[in-house]
């Protein structure tokens, strides 16, 4: 390029000298033919449309024998209920309000205590995420307190608030606190430093460095919190009301379970299944909504 | 205060006696106005000493570029400058409106591009005439409603210029901005950067390690050799520099000896 590069050039790199072929070029190389397998898009597209159907072939297997084994009389009803009677046994459930009244006190009762839990790990997350003092208060009773397995405090809660719905929304809410604080306040922590320097030099005030930088990029992991808080909170629902309750889904399967009809305890599990698939969806929506700058969302 | 004074004199003396032709502006604004003031700098990272008694003057409207081998303490300087850092010892003089670029983009990837440009001014209509105005500078008018994550990496750091320039800054601190961008990819945010200099005026400090690219952009070139100016050179090129000349070849090879790469050395 410049007259200096040109000065230096053939003593360094010696192109022009023409020597004898080093010995390591004098092997003869195999060439490996990497064309040779080849994108077959007719395979794999039929391989995608049946994929559905491979899929279902083990359920469809296990239904079948199901069925089978229980209409021939191998399982006896009071041990496992043909699918034909769940159906049925949901159809009438439906029919007469029942199935209805319990879901709705059920979800009722979890959605209570997940509100409340949420909230209360929400705001701990934050006061322990946002100052240092706060995580000083916080952080280690929270920790302490985690090691307690939820279901241990039902007793207590029973002595404390009765038989009621209160018990119950309580079990929830704490169950659910733990995994919301823990991801907001990692949330909160993970927010990358870097960013927080840029609203140092453009001179953010720390409320705004709070609400634009921290909150809303701790918000993944929030929901992340918030995701696994549903899960559990259907796990204390169940929990709590395998106790003692007058009604909601919980009573109806106990009820069952007592007269013995396997039936009517399916429909009640195959019930709690719905709601944990209905939560996992109220999750993914939140997110399209709250996350539409995430990459591996808005491509999902 | 007199010591001030003869620094400033001694920085500013090789301005006057630039010929004026070869300055682009022409008028010199008021040149012993200085927009920044370093003075018996000390700085360590654990018994590590970065900076050891620096000293650097950079008058309003300069643009100076700041060479130094890897690990020689330039992005230091920078964060100093831009308040992200403390020196250990010495006086640090900036003015109050400053603005940084990152060597990586550092976008806010919740906010849309317009936000971003304007982290600081609340949700507006005006504010978004202003963002738009910023982002028509850099050519990305019609990206002001995209999110972050879609913009390449040239776009991305226009986007941060355009955010360092909105508020006008009196000095543009500027750390390896193109450091990420292929050679090609760099040049166009390269006449950017001096087009936007040349129309605003900041003061600015560009850190990098592309001798070629301090000599097209820049006034003076410092090389930070162990914690202290190494080699201070007035550019004296017209501008924008072609890159080619004997006089270009004299300066470059001047750095790359300072910065201790190899080259025979210059009968001239
Ligand atoms: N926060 C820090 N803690 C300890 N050492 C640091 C820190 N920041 C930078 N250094 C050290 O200071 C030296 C200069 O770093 P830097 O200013 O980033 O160099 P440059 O930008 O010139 O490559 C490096 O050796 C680096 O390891
Ligand atoms: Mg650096």
């Amino acid at each position: 390029m410049t007259v200096q590069d040109s000065r230096c050039a053939p003593g360094e790199l010696g192109r022009g000298s023409p020597a004898a072929e080093p010995a390591a070029l004098a092997a003869p190389l195999d060439l490996t033919d990497l064309s040779r397998r080849r994108n077959a898009p007719g395979r794999r597209a039929g391989l995608r449309r049946i994929r559905w159907l491979l899929r279902g072939l083990v359920p469809a297997a296990l239904l079948i024998a199901w069925q089978w084994s229980t209409s021939a009389g191998l399982v006896p009803p009071t041990t496992l209920a043909s699918p034909k009677s769940v159906l049925e046994a949901a159809r009438d459930l439906i029919a007469d309000g029942e199935l209805q009244t319990a879901l709705r006190v059920s979800a009722g009762r979890a959605l209570t205590g997940l509100v409340i839990g949420a909230g209360i790990g929400v705001a701990a997350g934050l006061v322990a995420g946002l100052w240092k003092l706060g995580e000083e208060l916080v952080d280690s009773t929270l920790q302490m307190l985690r090691t307690v397995p939820f279901i241990a405090l039902i007793p207590l809660f029973v002595v404390w608030f009765g038989i009621g719905d209160t018990p119950k929304i309580v079990l929830i809410a704490v169950a659910c606190i733990f995994p919301v604080y823990l991801n907001t306040f990692a949330g909160v922590r993970g927010v990358d430093r870097r960013l927080i320097e840029v609203g140092r030099v453009f001179g953010l005030s720390r409320t705004r460095m709070i609400t634009r930088l921290v909150l809303p990029n701790a918000l993944p992991s929030v929901l992340v919190g918030i995701r696994y808080a549903m899960g559990i909170s259907l796990l204390a629902l169940v929990a709590a009301e395998q106790i003692n309750a007058s009604s909601g889904l919980g009573a109806l399967v106990m009820n069952a379970s007592n007269q013995i009809r396997t039936d009517i305890v399916i429909v009640g599990v195959v019930v709690y299944a719905l709601l944990g698939l209905l939560v996992d969806l109220i999750v993914r929506l939140l997110e399209r909504l709250l996350l539409p700058w995430r990459p591996t969302i808005v491509k999902s | 205060m007199a010591a001030d004074d003869r620094e400033v004199l001694t920085m500013t003396n090789p301005v006057g006696t630039n010929p004026v032709g070869t300055n682009p502006v022409g008028t010199n604004p008021a040149p012993a106005q200085p927009a920044v003031v370093m003075r018996d700098v000390g700085k360590a990272f654990a018994a590590r000493r970065i900076l050891d008694d620096f000293a650097l003057t950079i008058a309003r409207g300069e643009f100076v570029a700041l060479l130094g081998r890897s690990g020689s303490g330039k992005t230091t300087l920078l964060r100093i400058l831009a308040e992200l850092d403390t020196v250990d010892e010495g006086t640090v003089l900036a003015p109050r409106n400053r603005s940084v670029v990152f060597q990586e983009p550092r976008l806010v990837p919740s906010e849309r591009v317009w936000r971003n440009v304007l982290l600081v001014l609340p949700r507006r209509e005006s504010t978004l005439a202003r963002a738009q105005e910023a982002l028509a500078e850099v050519n990305l008018a019609d990206h002001a409603r995209a999110w972050p994550h879609t913009l390449s990496g040239g776009e991305a750091q226009r986007v941060a210029l355009a955010r360092a320039l909105v508020h006008r800054p009196d000095l543009l601190l500027l750390d390896e901005p193109f450091a990420a961008l292929d050679a090609l990819t760099r040049l166009r945010p390269q006449a950017l950067v001096h087009e936007l200099w040349h129309r605003h005026r900041p003061a600015v400090l560009l850190v990098t390690h592309d001798v070629d690219e301090a000599l097209r952009l820049a006034d003076r070139v410092v090389v930070l050799t162990d914690g202290k100016v190494g080699l201070d050179l007035r550019v004296d090129l017209p501008r924008p520099s072609e890159g080619t000349g004997s006089r270009f070849d004299d300066l470059r090879s001047q750095l790359l000896a300072e910065l201790g790469v190899a080259r025979p050395a210059s009968p001239a």
